[in-house]
């Protein structure tokens, strides 16, 4: 039972961080349709802004966190208007081609201005472990699951109850009808992008924190788990997407307990094929799949 | 003699090489009910489109009460006053019936003008009213039109476009549909209203224009195209 509670913990911490990545890039192709492969590597940038920040500038882990929810954001906006709104009405397989050239791009480009070495992350907060009954949760975690919650609900409130919210909804909905609404498509599409890199940049920080290395290629992976915790819990459902990156948290962190670590990667991809087949609208998703 | 609002003027749109519409010229002037009608594939939904600005005119000019709308955007459009409709409605699926409503009034800073507004359209709607916290997917295809009807109506345009309102609809709601029109047109109202029901259309409207392949074919009162015996042949059903 102990080892059950501990490995919920960690399981759950983990998943933050997927949850924080799955929402941005869930919002993201809510409203551009495109599957947007350099969301993981907006989240190495804020580990990398994290790194440096409070190494050079000392700052401490909320400015950090802010700041580079801030930059990312701005890098977000930069990317859909240079590379992905040139495209928007270019076939959907072009935008996915040109994604995985900015993923490329930002990944080689780190490489080459920061050097491809992993680097520690600076220990801004000083770990403190609470033992609860033999349950291990340390303050770093804590401050994860936090920062995850009030991010998530600062999100479904901006979605669900600002007209800038009701205006990306309808842009997602429908961009000739949203246009005649008066919606400015394209600054809302930069906005979008704007909230989705925040919280992909803010996941970067809090992994720096969490596993202490970092590298410019650390976003792949988790990129692609995102996603799958997008799909599993049901592309264009707020709660979904946090419910599917906490699960797939919860999913790798009982694999590897029971032993099989080397499987970790292998088991969410089962996962991603297991709901393709059997739940295509995912947990929380519509009912209706989407035709593509 | 009231003033125009909008003027057309050798209006030419491509889809790429289809030349959808060609050289079409009409106008509508303060109050007035001008109806545009012509079978599939005529080019008006194209013409309702570029006044709207979703596309832009190979050639020709749109004049809005002395502003030329032809290199504006969709949302300058709307801020200027003219709202449209589209063909099938479009509600926002997944959203409520009110948050429709309230994107309708999206580009309107007064607040309180537009807590009016709604409340003047769950008036003239009290299926909205009822149905307002409802996902606008869930209702009927008439109730959706009423919904479209009152969202573009909630920007407050002086020009209303309508892309066949009463599209695929039984007849009990094509009736409450027109009158809905005419109400709102004898309210002040200027409405330029597309239609396949050619009938309907001409009895309600001032003046219409009749269109094929692109083009304008004939002009003239309701009444007269109405009585025309060629329309009546290829419009009214002989
Ligand atoms: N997106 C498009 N690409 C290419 N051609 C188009 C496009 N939209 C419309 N067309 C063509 O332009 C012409 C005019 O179409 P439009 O939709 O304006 O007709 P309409 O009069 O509104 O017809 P309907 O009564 O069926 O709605 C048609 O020949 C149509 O096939
Ligand atoms: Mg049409």
């Amino acid at each position: 039972m102990q080892t059950f509670f501990q490995q919920l913990i960690n399981g759950l911490s983990l998943g933050s961080i997927y949850a924080l990545l799955a929402l941005g890039y869930m919002i993201v192709y809510g409203i551009s349709k495109l599957l947007n492969f350099a969301h993981g590597d907006v989240y190495m940038l804020g580990a990398y802004w994290g790194y440096y920040t409070i190494n050079y500038l000392h700052f401490g882990f909320i400015t950090a966190l802010i700041t580079a929810m801030i930059v990312c954001g701005l890098a977000g906006v930069i990317i859909e208007a240079v590379a992905y709104r040139p495209l928007r009405n270019a076939p959907r397989v072009a935008a996915l081609i040109t994604a995985i050239g900015v993923s490329f791009f930002l990944e080689n480009g780190m490489s080459y201005l920061v050097t491809s070495d992993t680097r520690n992350f600076p220990q801004v907060i000083k770990q403190k472990t609470f033992d609860l009954g033999g349950v291990m949760i340390s303050n770093i975690q804590l401050i994860i699951l936090v920062t995850t919650l009030i991010l998530t609900l600062g999100l479904m409130y901006i979605i669900n109850y600002t007209k800038t919210g009701r205006a990306m909804r309808s842009v997602s909905t429908d961009y000739d009808a949203a246009s005649l609404m008066g919606i400015n498509i394209n600054h809302t599409v930069s906005i979008t992008f704007a909230l989705g890199s925040a919280l992909a940049g803010a996941a970067g920080v809090l992994i720096g924190l969490y596993y202490n290395s970092i590298d410019p290629l650390m976003g792949m992976t988790p990129g692609i788990k995102a996603f799958v915790a997008a799909v599993l819990g049901g592309i264009g459902s707020i709660p979904g997407a946090a419910v599917g990156g906490f699960l797939i948290g919860l999913l790798e962190t009982a694999v590897q307990a029971m032993g099989f670590s080397a499987f970790r990667d292998a088991a969410v991809y089962i996962v991603l094929i297991v709901i393709l087949l059997v739940l295509p609208g995912g947990l929380f998703g519509k009912k209706q799949v989407e035709k593509v | 003699m009231s003033k125009e609002i909008l003027e057309v003027d050798q209006l030419s749109v491509n889809y790429g090489a289809i030349k959808a519409v060609r050289d079409v010229s009409f106008d509508i002037k303060e109050g007035e009910i001008v109806t545009l009608i012509g079978a599939n594939g005529a080019g008006k939904s194209t013409i309702l489109k570029t006044i709207s600005g979703l596309l832009k005119p190979a050639n020709g000019e749109i004049v809005f009460l002395g502003q030329s709308l032809a290199k504006l955007t969709a949302p300058k459009i709307v801020a200027a006053g003219v709202s449209q409709v589209p063909e099938g409605r479009r509600i926002f699926a997944g959203m409520t019936v009110k948050e429709n409503l309230q994107l309708g009034a999206y580009l309107r800073k007064d607040k309180n003008g537009v807590e009016k507004d709604m409340e003047a359209m769950f008036k003239r709607f009290p299926i909205l009213k009822e149905r307002q916290k409802q996902d606008a997917a869930t209702l009927s295809g008439g109730e959706q039109q009423m919904l479209a009807m009152a969202r573009a109506l909630m920007a407050r345009p002086k020009l209303l476009l309508l892309d066949e309102p009463s599209m695929g609809l039984a007849p009990i709601y094509i009736q409450e549909i027109f009158d809905i029109i005419k109400s709102i047109n004898k309210e002040g109202m200027t409405v330029l209203l597309i239609e396949q029901n050619a009938r309907q259309a001409l009895s309600i409207a001032n003046r219409g224009y009749v269109l094929a392949s692109g083009e304008v074919k004939m002009t003239g009162s309701g009444q007269d195209l109405l009585n025309d015996p060629a329309v009546q042949k290829a419009y009214l059903g002989g």
